[in-house]
C-alpha cells in the first residue's frame, strides 16, 4: 500500500534511529510501533514508566530518542522526562491526548524536546529524528568549546610571566575563535558522520555516577559546589570536568524545579527585592557598566569602546548564540551550572529586560529562580552568571577595532579614578555576603544611571558603594572573587582573556598591563573583562555616558561583585 | 454474491461508518499502515482496543459503585479510555468521554453514571459496527478478492 509514507533509504541517517516508546495504553503502543517501523526506525515498546528506566538504565547507550506517554498508572511521565534527561541525556518527546497548555508546558519545563498530541499522526513520528540531530550539533558545538578551551589553556599554563606571552596568546585565541564560528556557520551543512566524535565524548550517567555525584555535591554542601571540586570527589579518572559541569547543571535545573513545584509561585516578588542580590540583574548590569568604564579609561582604550555602532553586527551574533545554545558547558568557569542556569534564565527573560520594566516579570522567566532563593549562596551564582556570554561575546568580538572615539570626551574625566584604582590593587576585600547587609545607603549619585532599570537594582548598586566605599573598583571585585572561591585551574583563561583585550586594543595598555597582571593573578574572572568593555560600549550607546562622568564616577568605585551581566543587557539593548 | 458486490457493500458501509461519526481520519491512518507484513493490522489494533476498553470500562463501574468515589480514579480511567478510542479514531466514543470527564470534574456522580452509560452505549455501536465491517472483509478475502482500500477517497 503506498500512502507516501515511503522509508528512507535504509543506510543513511534517519533509518535506523534507535526509538524507545513508553505507553501503558496497548492499543497506542502498537500504532506507534507499527508506524515506527514504517519510518525505517528500529523500535523498542514498554508498557511501563519503570520498566522503561529500568531498560534505559541496563542498557545504556542503545536509544537515542525515548517517546513518553504523559499519564502512566505507574510513574507520572514527568518524572521518567526528568530520570531520562538526568541519567541518559537523551532527547524525549512527551504524548498525550491531552493538549492543555498548561500541561504541555510542564512537559517543555521537564526537558521534553516535543510534545505530540494524539492521535498522532506518521507525519510527526517522522520527523522526530531532528530531534536526536539538534543534539548532536549542540555537543559538537560543547566539544568545539571545550577544545578551544583546553588550548588556551595549555598555552597559558605553562607560561608563568604572562605579559610576555600576551600577544602570542591571544593570537591563538583568536585563531581558535574563527575555528569556532566557521564551524557554526557550517552547522548546516554539517556531515552526521562528523558527529562521531561527540558521540565519543558524550557521558551516560549511569545510576552508579549518578549517586556519585549527589554523594559528592552533598558532601561539599551545596552551596559550595563546583564541578571541580566534585570531579575531584567524584574520583572517575575518565569523567572531564565539562561532563561534570554539564551534569550539575542539569542537577540543579532538576532540584529547582522540584523547589519551584513546591512553592509554585511565591517567591517571585521576593527574588527581585533589593535584599535579595541575586535575583536584582538590573544591578549586575549597572555595576558591570561601571567596571568597564573604569576599565577603559585607565587604560586610555575608551575611544574603542565607545563607539557603539561599530560593533552591532557582532553583538547581534553574540546575543543569539546564547539563546541557540543554553546548554553550551560552560568551560573553565568554576562554577558554571549556574552559569548555565543564569544563562537560561536570561534568554527567557530578555523581553521584560529589553523593556526595562518588569522584575516580577523578568524573574518569573527564570526557572533557577526559587532555588536561588532559597539557597544562601546566591551571589556566588550571580558572579558566574556572565562567563558564558563573556565566552560568546569574547569570540566574537573583533579585539582590534579600528572605530573609535565617539564619546571619548565624557569619559575623559576619568582616568583620574582608574588610576586610583590601579595604584591600590590590594586594598579591599570585601567577603560576598557582606554585600547583602549594605543596603539602600546612598542611591543619589547614580540615580541617573539608573533610571533606566528597575529598582532593586539600585539598591544593590546602593550596596555596592557602601562596601566599597574606601575601596579601588578592580581591586575589589577581583578580591571578593577571590575569596569566594577557589579555582586556581580558571586562572589562566582569565589572563588569557585579559591579554587578548590588551593585545588586541592599542598599545597603550602597555602601561596597564602590569597592573592587569597583578590584578588578575589568581582569578579566573579577569576573563570577564573583555566582555565589560563590550557592555560598556553599549552601555555608552544608551546615551548615559553623555550625562554626567560624575555620576559615572561614583559609579566607578562600586558595583564589582557582578561584572558581567551587563554585557548581556547591553546587547540586549543592540540586539532588540 | 459475488466479490465485486461485496467491495462495493464494503465501501459503502466504511463510508457511512465515518459519515455518521463513529469513526474519524485515525482509523483511515490505521487502514494506510496495514501492509503486507501485516495484513491483520488494522484487526489486531482494534481486537487490542476492545480489550483495553472492556477492562477500563469495567474500571470504570467499579470506581463510580464505590461508597465514596474517588473522582481522581474515574478522571484517570476516563482519560485513558479517551486516549485509548482516539487510537483507533473511535470518534463517539471518545466525545462521550470528555462529556463524563466534565461531570468527574464536577464531582457530579449522577452525571457521571448516566454519562458511563453512554460511553458504554457508543462503544458497544462501534464494536458492533467494526465487527461488521471485519466480517465483510473476511468474506471479501475469502472469495479470492482484495480489499478496495485505495478506494476510499474521501
Amino acid at each position: 500500500m503506498e500512502n507516501g509514507f515511503s522509508s528512507p533509504r535504509s543506510d543513511a541517517f534517519p533509518a535506523g534511529l534507535r526509538v524507545l516508546v513508553v505507553d501503558d495504553d496497548p492499543t497506542w503502543l502498537r500504532i506507534l510501533e507499527k508506524m515506527l517501523k514504517k519510518c525505517s526506525y528500529e523500535v523498542t515498546t514498554c508498557g511501563l514508566a519503570t520498566d522503561a528506566l529500568r531498560l534505559l538504565r541496563e542498557r545504556k547507550d542503545v536509544f537515542d530518542i525515548v517517546i513518553s506517554d504523559v499519564n502512566m498508572p505507574d510513574m507520572d511521565g514527568f518524572k521518567l522526562l526528568e530520570h531520562v534527561g538526568l541519567e541518559m541525556d537523551l532527547p524525549v518527546i512527551m504524548m498525550s491526548v491531552d493538549g492543555e497548555t498548561s500541561r504541555v508546558m510542564k512537559g517543555v519545563q521537564h526537558g521534553a524536546c516535543d510534545y505530540l498530541l494524539k492521535p498522532i499522526r506518521m507525519k510527526e513520528l517522522k520527523n522526530i529524528w531532528q530531534h536526536v540531530f539538534r543534539k548532536k550539533i549542540h555537543e559538537i558545538k560543547d566539544i568545539e568549546n571545550h577544545e578551544s578551551i583546553i588550548e588556551g589553556m595549555h598555552l597559558t599554563r605553562n607560561g608563568s610571566d604572562y605579559s610576555d606571552d600576551g600577544h602570542l596568546l591571544s593570537v591563538d585565541d583568536l585563531t581558535s575563535v574563527r575555528k569556532r564560528k566557521d564551524m557554526e556557520k557550517n552547522h548546516d551543512e554539517k556531515d552526521f558522520s562528523d558527529a562521531s566524535s561527540a558521540k565519543k565524548a558524550r557521558v551516560v550517567w549511569s545510576v552508579d555516577l549518578h549517586q556519585k555525584f549527589v554523594k559528592a555535591v552533598n558532601q561539599i554542601g551545596f552551596d559550595k559546589v563546583g564541578p571541580k571540586k566534585i570531579l575531584d570527589l567524584m574520583n572517575v579518572p575518565w569523567l572531564t570536568r565539562e561532563n561534570v559541569a554539564s551534569h550539575l547543571q542539569k542537577y540543579r535545573l532538576y532540584l529547582s524545579r522540584l523547589q519551584k513545584e513546591k512553592e509554585n509561585s511565591g517567591m517571585k516578588h521576593s527574588d527581585a527585592s533589593p535584599k535579595d542580590p541575586p535575583g536584582s540583574f538590573g544591578s549586575i548590569h549597572q555595576s558591570d557598566v561601571v567596571n568597564s568604564s573604569y576599565l577603559f579609561s585607565g587604560n586610555s582604550l575608551l575611544p574603542r569602546t565607545v563607539d557603539p555602532s561599530s560593533h552591532e553586527d557582532d553583538l547581534k551574533s553574540i546575543i543569539s548564540e546564547p539563546v541557540m545554545e543554553p546548554k553550551r558547558p560552560p568551560v573553565n568557569l568554576p562554577d558554571s551550572h549556574k552559569t548555565k542556569n543564569s544563562q537560561m534564565g536570561f534568554n527567557r527573560s530578555f523581553q521584560p529586560l529589553e523593556s526595562e520594566v518588569d522584575f516580577a516579570a523578568f524573574n518569573s522567566g527564570i526557572p533557577t529562580k526559587s532555588y536561588w532563593g532559597e539557597v544562601p549562596d546566591v551571589q556566588f551564582g550571580q558572579e558566574h552568571t556572565p562567563f558564558v556570554h563573556l565566552e560568546n561575546g569574547f569570540t566574537k568580538l573583533p579585539l582590534p577595532d579600528p572605530l573609535n572615539h565617539v564619546n571619548a570626551d565624557s569619559l575623559q574625566s576619568i582616568p583620574c579614578t582608574a588610576e586610583r584604582g590601579i595604584s591600590g590593587p590590594t586594598k579591599s576585600k570585601p567577603p560576598c555576603p557582606e554585600y547583602g547587609s549594605n543596603q539602600i545607603s546612598d542611591p543619589s549619585p547614580k540615580v541617573s544611571i539608573l533610571d533606566p532599570f528597575p529598582q532593586s537594582s539600585k539598591s544593590n548598586i546602593v550596596n555596592h558603594q557602601r562596601a566599597l566605599e574606601p575601596i579601588y573598583p578592580c581591586t575589589s571585585s577581583l578580591t571578593t572573587q577571590a575569596s569566594c572561591l577557589s579555582c586556581t585551574a580558571d586562572i589562566e583563561s582569565a589572563q588569557r582573556d585579559v591579554l587578548n583585550l590588551a593585545s588586541g586594543s592599542s598599545s597603550t595598555l602597555a602601561s596597564f598591563e602590569d597592573d592587569l597582571q597583578v590584578l588578575f593573578q589568581g582569578d579566573s574572572y579577569g576573563d570577564t573583562l573583555g566582555v565589560r568593555n563590550l557592555g560598556f560600549s553599549d552601555y555608552i550607546d544608551a546615551g548615559l555616558i553623555n550625562e554626567v562622568p560624575i555620576h559615572l564616577y561614583d559609579s566607578l568605585r562600586f558595583g564589582y561583585e557582578y561584572p558581567c551581566d551587563m554585557t548581556e543587557y547591553a546587547i540586549l539593548d543592540q540586539a532588540y | 454474491m459475488e466479490v465485486g458486490q461485496m467491495q462495493r457493500q464494503w465501501l459503502d458501509y466504511t463510508k457511512s461508518l465515518f459519515l455518521e461519526g463513529f469513526l474519524d481520519g485515525q482509523f483511515l491512518q490505521l487502514q494506510q499502515l496495514q501492509d503486507e507484513s501485516n495484513p491483520d493490522f488494522v484487526v489486531e489494533v482494534v481486537s487490542l482496543f476492545f480489550e483495553d476498553s472492556e477492562k477500563l470500562l469495567n474500571d470504570l463501574t467499579s470506581a463510580l459503585g464505590q461508597q465514596s468515589v474517588d473522582f481522581k480514579r474515574v478522571d484517570a480511567h476516563v482519560h485513558q479510555l479517551k486516549g485509548s478510542s482516539s487510537s483507533i479514531g473511535a470518534q463517539r466514543v471518545k466525545n462521550a468521554c470528555i462529556a463524563l470527564r466534565n461531570y468527574c470534574e464536577e464531582q457530579n456522580i449522577e452525571g457521571c453514571i448516566g454519562c458511563l452509560q453512554q460511553v458504554k452505549h457508543e462503544y458497544n455501536m462501534v464494536k458492533n459496527k467494526l465487527e461488521n465491517l471485519f466480517r465483510l472483509e473476511q468474506q471479501i478475502v475469502a472469495a479470492g478478492g482484495s480489499i478496495p482500500m485505495t478506494e476510499l477517497g474521501f
